[in-house]
């Protein structure tokens, strides 16, 4: 007998090794933003790669659309509790943008339309761990999910896959992205619940 | 900090609406927070079974007591429990304060326009009470769209003549006799001229809501860096 919330009984213990710690399982698809949705034509998207002395290369749409393509899916978790499972996705892993880049670097900073930021160690989105995203269930991303495209990191939880990216740059030191700067946990694994400064 | 769990007692439920409630708890050791912030709950089964919600705490610091927004949604596995099912004396697991950017502090200056839908009332209404304690200059108002008028959050609190802050309810579905604006939607014109001054914009409510305001008020000139949103669902 817990001395905590009496007459709590939950939901069937369903699902349990598929649900990281403190996470529900959803349906639908919810909304993470910290402000208006950017609208980004497909026109004048780019994908830029800057690394750590300047040095910059960068991918129209077309560009992109034309490098090989992956099917991948994956169980994603965001930090406000819900986790969705097996979302299908298609898009361009970043190693086909990183591999014939010369760098010391340790850390990348997505920089997203709109302002967003986020930081990653660089080998998590190595090895067919990250992906850009422009394809959801089958249909073009929406612009409320981050399309024309987004990062995929589907092993952090999702406010590290930023919507609407625009480019990675390659820093030698950590920088703390936009959720980083104002409350949210430095990396961000959902299996050891990293979801806030402290955790 | 963050980590760390605290014991929370209800010591109060009011009814809001049909199915919204406002819980005051006592939370020994509570740190103090900011208005709009949020806190995760977590109620624990006697099997050990363990599940956590995210919920708006609706006024500025307290001292040991907050209070918090729940909006009953039917079929979840906390909410209703929350409203309708935790005895008062009874403790519930709280941690907290959440968010850093959702945000109102009292020493920030120029105007604020508050957006709420529904039950996103509950953190910028943290705002305003907050705007209201400190005595602060700076100019607040609050449109508030809510389906009929059973839907209202705070409703005496918000009807009180109060000459530093404009409050304004938008009906979507059914309005009160004598509203002269027919149902409906928020729009444009609702967000008009008067809205599109300068200052910080925090709207919150379910995703729609929030994304269609959000555009509206971009289309209306407003710089997005100055629009601050939370959703829910």
């Amino acid at each position: 007998m817990t001395s905590f919330s009496p007459g709590f009984h939950g939901r069937p213990r369903a699902l349990a090794d598929r649900l990281p710690p403190g996470q529900y399982p959803t349906e639908s698809f919810p909304v993470l933003s910290a402000g208006p949705t950017p609208r980004v034509p497909t026109e004048t998207w780019t994908f830029t790669v800057t690394t750590e002395t300047g040095a910059t290369r960068s991918w129209t749409w077309d560009e992109m659309m034309a490098l090989p393509q992956q099917e991948t899916v994956h169980d994603i978790h965001c930090v406000t509790r819900w986790s969705k499972f097996d979302t299908h996705w298609r898009g361009v892993p970043l190693t086909a943008f990183l591999d014939d880049v010369e760098t010391a670097a340790d850390h990348v900073v997505a920089e997203a339309h709109g302002g967003y930021t986020t930081n990653l160690p660089l080998e998590d989105v190595l090895d067919g761990r990250a992906w850009v995203a422009h394809t959801y269930d089958g249909y073009p991303l929406s612009p409320e999910h981050g399309g024309p495209a987004r990062l995929l990191v589907p092993h952090l939880y999702f406010w590290k896959s930023a919507k609407w990216v625009s480019g990675l740059r390659l820093t030698v030191e950590d920088e703390p992205g936009f959720w980083e700067s104002v409350g949210y946990h430095n990396y961000g694994d959902p299996w050891r619940e990293q979801r806030n400064w402290g955790d | 900090m963050a980590a760390h769990w605290f014991g929370a007692r209800l010591v109060e439920r009011r009814a809001q609406t049909a199915t919204g409630r406002t819980l005051v708890l006592d939370i020994p050791g509570w740190p103090g927070h900011l208005p709009g912030q949020h806190v995760d709950v977590r109620l624990t089964a006697d099997d050990g079974y363990q599940a956590v919600r995210s919920y708006s705490l609706a006024a500025p610091t307290d001292g040991e007591r907050v209070e918090l927004g729940v909006q009953a949604v039917r079929d979840g596995e906390v909410s209703p429990y929350l409203a309708d099912v935790l005895p008062t004396g009874a403790r519930v697991e709280l941690r907290g304060p959440l968010g850093q950017w959702f945000v109102w502090r009292t020493g920030q200056s120029g105007p604020v326009l508050l957006v709420a839908g529904g039950s996103g009332v509950v953190p910028v209404t943290a705002m305003l009470r907050a705007h209201r304690a400190a005595r602060s200059d700076s100019a607040f108002s609050l449109l508030y769209s809510v389906r009929d008028p059973d839907e209202i959050w705070y409703r005496e609190e918000l009807a009180a003549p109060d000459d530093r802050l404009d409050v304004r309810v938008l009906y979507t579905r059914r309005a009160p006799r004598g509203e002269v604006r027919p149902p409906g939607r928020i729009a444009a014109a609702d967000l008009g001229p008067a809205q599109a001054g300068p200052g910080t914009v925090y709207v919150c409510g379910p995703t729609g809501f929030v994304e269609s305001v959000a555009d509206l008020l971009v289309g209306l000139g407003r710089p997005a860096a100055d629009i601050r949103t939370e959703r829910f669902g």
